[in-house]
C-alpha cells in the first residue's frame, strides 16, 4: 500500500471526516431506500416464498397470490395432482380476507390463511411462541406478534371472532408483514374452510411437493396435462407474479421502486462528488509526484488507494449504523431488509462508485499544467 | 567545466488562445554543463518557466530539440518521461512542494521507493542527505512544522534523493529571508561545484546573482543575452 495515499487520508482528519460522512450517508440512504423496497418485495409475497412448496396450483387466470381467494376450485383436482408423477405431496391451501372481531366488539380486517398442518406446506413461520402442530385443534390460529395490539390479542388462549366461529389463539410468529394491511392469521384449512364459508369439496390453492431432483418445469406441464382449468407455477414465479402485480398496480410499488432507484442515483452522485473533491483538494501534490518522477501509473494507485480506503472503511461504518436501523425497524410494519446478497452489493457498488469518481480526477491529475506545479 | 548536461536546440512552444498563438519559447539554443550554476533571468512572462518545464520533460516543445545526457528526450512517448525525470533531474520549487502528509524524512525516502529502493534503503540514503544538508534533527518532523528555509533544504535533499545530473529550481529563493535564501544558493553552488551537477535556477532575486556561473536573460520567449559571472 502506498505510504502517501493512507498518510494523505489521515494527515487532514477533518478532511477524511467530510470524506467518510458522504460516502456513509450515501451508504445509509441507499440501504434505507433499496431495503424499504426489499422489504416492500418481501412483504408482498412472504406467503409464497416461505410456502415450502415448489408448485403451486390455481385456477385458471389468478395472477397473484392475495386474489386466490375469488376464484376456489374442485378439490377433486387435488387428487388429480397427487398422481401425476414426480409429485411427493400436495395440499390444499386458503387464502381470503375476512374479517375480524375482537373481544371488545371493535372489528379488523384480516387475510385469513388456511394450510394444511399434516404436510407444513403453507403453514407459518418464525414462530416465537405455540407450536404449529396446536393448529389441527378446530378453530386455533396463530397471529403476528406485530399485529396483537390490532387484533385486541394481549395473550395466548384469548379468543376472538371470525365470521361468527370462535378463533383461539394458540401461538405467536414474528416479522409476518402484510403489505394489504390485513395481518396473516393461520389456521388450519379446515378451520379456514369454515370461517370462510368455502363449501367442503373447494380449495383455493394446491401447493406441491415435487419429488427431489425431478424437473418442475416437466411435472408442471404433466400437471397441466390432467387437470383441466388450472395453471401451475413454480414458487418462483408465482412470487414473481406477485411482486410484480403489487409494484406496478399499485402507486405505493412505483412509488418506493422510484425511491430506491433515486436513493442508488443520489447515493453515487454523493459519493462521487466526496472522492473527487478529496482527490482534488491534493491535485498540486499528484503535480508534485508527477516532476519527482513517479509514472502515471504510480499517481493512478495513490489515488485508487485512497479511494479504496474511503471506500472500504465508509463502508465499514455505513453498513454497522445500516444494521442498527434494520434491526430497530423488525417490529415496523414497514420493513426494511438487507439481505446479505444486497450488501455485498453494495459493497461493490461503494468500491467501484469511489474508484470511479477518482479515475475522473486521475484525468486531471495526470494532464495537470505544468505551471501549478511550479508556481506557489 | 564538463560533459554537457542539457543541449537545446531551437526550442518553441506556442500556446494556442483561441485564435491567438502566443510563443512563450521561441527557437531558443542553450547548452549547461555539468558543474555550472546558470540563472534564468528575465520578466515575468518571459517564457523561463516555460523553459524549464521543457527542460524537466514536464512539458512537451512545439517544436526544437532537448538533450538529457546527451539523449533526445523531446520527441519521447510520455509513459518514458517519468523515467527520465527520476533518473536525471532533481526539481526545487518556489513553494517548496513538500507532501504536508509525510514527515520531512519521508518526504525524500519517497524519492527512493520510486526509484525503487526498498524502504530501509531509502531511508538510509534520506538520513545521509539530511546529514548534508544539516537537518538531521528535523527527519520526523512535519514540514507544517519547518521554517521556510528548512522546508526548502529538505526540497533540496528531495531533489539530491534521486542522485541527478541536472537540479531545476524554480524561484527557490522568493519565499525566503536573505540569509536563508543566500544558505539555499550557497548549498546549490556547492553541488554544482563540488558534485558536478548542472544547475539551473529560474529567479528575479538579484540578491543571488553574484552566486551564480552564468546569467542568461530571456524576454519574449528568446534569449536575449546570455554571459559568464566572475564566481
Amino acid at each position: 500500500m502506498s505510504l502517501l495515499a493512507r498518510r494523505n487520508l489521515l494527515h487532514d482528519k477533518v478532511r477524511f471526516a467530510v470524506t467518510l460522512t458522504g460516502v456513509v450517508f450515501a451508504i445509509l440512504l441507499m440501504v434505507v431506500q433499496f431495503g424499504l423496497f426489499v422489504g416492500f418485495l418481501e412483504t408482498t409475497s412472504n406467503n409464497v416464498s416461505h410456502s415450502k412448496a415448489d408448485l403451486w396450483v390455481v385456477s385458471k387466470g389468478v395472477r397473484y397470490f392475495d386474489i386466490g381467494g375469488w376464484a376456489p376450485f374442485s378439490e377433486r383436482k387435488l387428487y388429480q395432482i397427487l398422481g401425476t408423477p414426480g409429485v411427493d405431496s400436495a395440499a390444499k391451501y386458503i387464502i381470503q380476507y375476512i374479517i375480524w372481531k375482537k373481544e371488545d366488539g371493535g372489528t379488523e380486517n384480516i387475510q385469513i390463511v388456511g394450510f394444511d398442518p399434516q404436510s407444513g406446506l403453507g403453514g407459518p413461520w418464525n414462530v416465537i411462541k405455540g407450536n404449529p402442530e396446536d393448529l389441527k385443534a378446530d378453530n386455533a390460529v396463530f397471529v403476528d406478534d406485530l399485529y396483537r395490539q390490532r387484533l385486541g390479542i394481549t395473550h395466548i388462549g384469548q379468543v376472538g371472532e371470525i365470521n361468527g366461529y370462535r378463533a383461539r389463539v394458540v401461538g405467536f410468529t414474528e416479522g409476518i408483514r402484510s403489505f394489504t394491511t390485513s395481518p396473516f392469521v393461520f389456521a388450519s384449512f379446515k378451520s379456514a374452510q369454515n370461517y370462510v364459508r368455502l363449501p367442503e369439496n373447494q380449495t383455493v390453492y394446491v401447493l406441491v411437493s415435487a419429488r427431489k431432483g425431478v424437473d418442475l418445469q416437466q411435472v408442471k406441464r404433466d400437471i397441466l396435462a390432467r387437470v383441466s382449468d388450472v395453471d401451475v407455477y413454480t414458487t418462483a414465479e408465482f412470487r414473481w407474479m406477485t411482486q410484480r402485480y403489487w409494484i406496478f398496480t399499485t402507486g405505493a410499488g412505483v412509488a418506493t421502486l422510484i425511491a430506491a432507484l433515486l436513493g442508488l442515483v443520489v447515493g453515487v452522485v454523493v459519493v462521487a462528488q466526496t472522492i473527487y473533491a478529496t482527490t482534488i483538494d491534493h491535485i498540486r501534490e499528484f503535480g508534485t509526484l508527477k516532476a519527482i518522477g513517479a509514472s502515471n501509473l504510480h499517481i493512478y494507485r495513490v489515488i485508487i488507494e485512497q479511494a479504496i480506503i474511503s471506500a472500504v472503511i465508509g463502508y465499514i461504518i455505513g453498513i454497522s449504523i445500516s444494521v442498527a436501523i434494520v434491526y430497530l425497524s423488525r417490529r415496523n410494519e414497514a420493513a426494511i431488509l438487507l439481505p446479505w446478497p444486497v450488501a455485498l452489493a453494495l459493497f461493490a457498488l461503494t468500491v467501484v462508485m469511489c474508484v470511479s469518481a477518482s479515475v475522473v480526477s486521475i484525468h486531471k491529475a495526470t494532464r495537470i499544467d505544468p505551471v501549478l506545479v511550479f508556481k506557489t | 567545466m564538463s560533459e554537457q548536461a542539457i543541449s537545446v536546440r531551437n526550442l518553441t512552444k506556442v500556446f494556442e488562445s483561441g485564435e491567438a498563438a502566443v510563443h512563450a519559447v521561441n527557437g531558443v539554443d542553450l547548452d549547461i554543463h555539468g558543474g555550472e550554476v546558470a540563472m534564468l533571468m528575465g520578466p515575468s512572462g518571459s517564457g523561463k518557466t516555460t523553459l524549464l518545464s521543457m527542460i524537466g520533460c514536464i512539458l512537451r516543445p512545439t517544436s526544437g530539440s532537448v538533450r538529457i545526457q546527451g539523449k533526445e528526450v523531446s520527441g519521447l512517448k510520455e509513459r518514458h518521461l517519468p523515467r527520465i525525470r527520476l533518473a536525471h533531474i532533481g526539481f526545487i520549487f518556489q513553494g517548496f512542494n513538500l507532501f504536508p502528509a509525510l514527515t520531512a524524512g519521508e518526504n525524500v525516502e519517497y524519492v527512493g521507493l520510486l526509484k525503487g529502493f526498498r524502504r530501509a534503503e531509502a531511508r538510509r540514503r534520506a538520513q545521509a542527505l539530511f546529514e548534508q544538508v544539516q537537518l538531521a534533527n528535523k527527519y520526523d518532523t512535519f514540514p507544517a512544522d519547518l521554517s521556510g528555509g528548512q522546508k526548502q533544504r529538505v526540497a533540496i535533499a528531495r531533489a539530491l534523493a534521486g542522485d541527478p545530473d541536472i537540479i531545476l529550481a524554480d524561484e527557490p529563493t522568493a519565499a525566503l529571508d536573505s540569509q536563508s535564501g543566500r544558505a539555499v544558493m550557497e548549498m546549490l553552488t556547492k553541488l554544482a561545484h563540488t558534485r558536478g551537477r548542472a544547475v539551473v535556477i529560474v529567479t528575479h532575486d538579484n540578491r543571488i546573482v553574484e552566486l551564480a556561473d552564468r546569467i542568461v536573460e530571456i524576454e519574449d520567449g528568446k534569449i536575449r543575452r546570455d554571459h559568464q559571472e566572475a564566481s
